[in-house]
């Protein structure tokens, strides 16, 4: 039964992560239609910045929200600079870029702080309060950080004018524009967001994977698979798909024989290759109808 | 002065020329009409206007030139658009999308105003205030595009086809409140409508489109007894 707890919460700690980094996918795909199959290295690459700014001495909470901002300028430039001049182009083009930014973010990490693994800190406390010793003490404030940063995206986009604006973007361009909405600012908005969520992903679960280049490659496999499972174009379903895929991989590398933690990033797979085929728009995604 | 004038206005659509050379004039707080048959640019003079298509010619309104300017920026001088097909944002509430409407005022408290106004030219909205828009009729769609545009406390509305899907007697009805709308608060309108004479009744200027050029204009009286026009347009 411990085991099992076990297991389970540390599954949730992970989920909690896949759902930030899934989270910043769909916010990308919502407002462009496309997946940013960058998304996990540039968590990768802030959890470098926070890296060295610890490294200078910075404190950990200090480096956690200027690592965060500065992932949210970053973001906000990519998608100026680099995205902007390709969106809606077509679909190639937008995805040759996304594999563009994903390899030179991967081989710029590489290059400025080599390829070896490196350790990162936990900021947690060594014990769990309350006695509790079915979860680990990185997984319990995992998955306290993991809710508030999705707690408080749920807040922003359901209760102020920003973020209310931002989803009628996504929605319909067209539209917002003509109640002045400017609908480019909203898009490099909702990169420097997705990149300042990546960002606690990265600096959540480097402690665990250990800091390098690849280090996000399985998770950013993890999170689409939790946000395909949810819906890939619904939030709350992302969310809710990620902690599904945290705990059932967990689960099923610690109960099948077979599966171990050699074939774990293959349960990914399986699940999304299943859900495309069987339940395409995820277990919470609606089948968009309208009216014609 | 004019509070829109438009001259010489040309309007593509990639290679295709829609509008060759339009001139008119929009005084505060009267309501023109466009007439013309499927085709003629109506609808594409109200995207012109808004810089949704790629124009040449000049745009000028309240003495600004807004001719080349983008959408978001010419609509927060005051020019709200009804656009063809409503534009409703189908996952947001009701209301959510009447607050939209005001996304780029300031002044909080007027806006709470306007919404209970919108609510009571449109009591029907209120009722479904919670729902998700993409669930409304496609006649409450059209109230919820019109009281999204009157949420922008616009100095003038372009509305296109503003009676498409309702049923005549809610048509009749938002006629009389466009009506009223346009002489208690001296708001300009520019209306195309397929139902001219309802258009007919409302406007004080009346101008004809005949493939991309004004072939006729006058009060909306005198267009409105035009033999030729009441032919074609009015069916009797």
């Amino acid at each position: 039964m411990d085991l099992f707890l076990q297991q389970t919460f540390s599954g949730l700690a992970f989920g909690g992560i896949y759902a930030c980094v899934a989270l910043a996918v769909v916010m990308i795909y919502q407002a462009t239609d496309h997946l940013n199959f960058a998304q996990g290295e540039m968590a990768m690459f802030s959890t470098y910045i926070a890296f060295t700014l610890l490294h200078h001495g910075v404190p950990y909470w200090w480096a956690f929200l200027l690592a965060m901002a500065i992932s949210f300028v970053g973001g906000v430039l990519i998608e100026r600079i680099v995205v902007r001049p390709v969106e809606g182009t077509g679909v190639l083009n937008e995805v040759i870029v996304f594999i563009g930014l994903l390899v030179i973010f991967n081989s710029m990490a590489g290059w400025i702080w080599d390829y070896t693994i490196k350790p990162f800190p936990s900021p947690f406390p060594k014990h769990v309060p309350f006695g509790i010793t079915f979860i680990s003490p990185h997984d319990f404030g995992v998955i306290g950080v993991t809710l508030v940063v999705l707690l408080a995206v749920f807040l922003f986009f359901r209760f102020t004018p920003v973020g209310l604006a931002m989803r009628a973007a996504a929605q319909d361009p067209a539209s917002a524009r003509l109640v002045g909405i400017r609908v480019g600012w909203m898009l490099a908005l909702g990169w420097g967001l997705a990149a300042a969520i990546g960002a606690v992903a990265g600096m959540m679960i480097a402690p665990i994977v250990f800091l390098e280049p690849n280090m996000m490659g399985g998770i950013l496999l993890y999170a689409f698979a939790g946000a395909l499972l949810g819906g890939i174009g619904n939030p709350v379903g992302a969310v809710v798909g990620s902690l599904i895929v945290g705990v059932l991989e967990n689960l099923v590398g610690t109960y099948v024989p077979f599966v171990g933690s050699q074939l774990k990033l293959s349960v990914a797979l399986v699940l999304i290759v299943t859900v495309l085929v069987f339940r395409p728009n995820g277990l919470f995604g609606q089948v968009v109808v309208k009216r014609v | 002065m004019a509070l829109l004038e438009v001259s010489r206005l040309e309007a593509f659509y990639g290679q295709t020329q829609v509008l060759r050379g339009l001139s008119f004039k929009l005084e505060e707080g009267s309501v023109t009409t466009i007439l013309g048959a499927n085709g003629a640019g109506k609808t594409t003079t109200l995207r012109a206007i808004c810089g949704m298509v790629r124009t040449h010619g000049e745009l000028t309104f309240d003495g600004r030139a807004i001719g080349g300017k983008a959408t978001e920026t010419i609509v927060r001088h005051g020019i709200a658009h009804v656009p063809e097909g409503r534009g409703t944002f189908m996952r947001l509430s009701a209301e959510q999308n009447l607050r939209l409407g005001a996304y780029a005022r300031r002044d909080k408290a007027a806006v709470e105003e306007d919404l209970e106004r919108v609510y009571g030219y449109f009591p029907r909205l209120k009722e479904r205030s919670g729902q998700q828009a993409g669930t409304l009729s496609g006649g409450e769609q059209q109230m919820l595009a019109v009281g999204r545009a009157l949420m922008m406390r616009p100095r003038l509305m372009l509305l296109d086809e503003p009676s498409f899907g309702l049923a005549p007697l809610l048509t009749e009805e938002l006629f009389r409140i466009l009506g009223a709308i346009s002489r208690e608060r001296q708001v300009s309108m520019l209306v195309v409508e397929q139902n001219a004479s309802l258009a007919l009744s409302i406007a004080d200027h009346a101008y004809l489109l005949e493939t991309g050029r004004i072939v006729m204009s006058g009060s909306a009286e005198e267009i409105g007894k035009d033999e030729s026009v009441r032919k074609a347009y009015l069916g009797y």
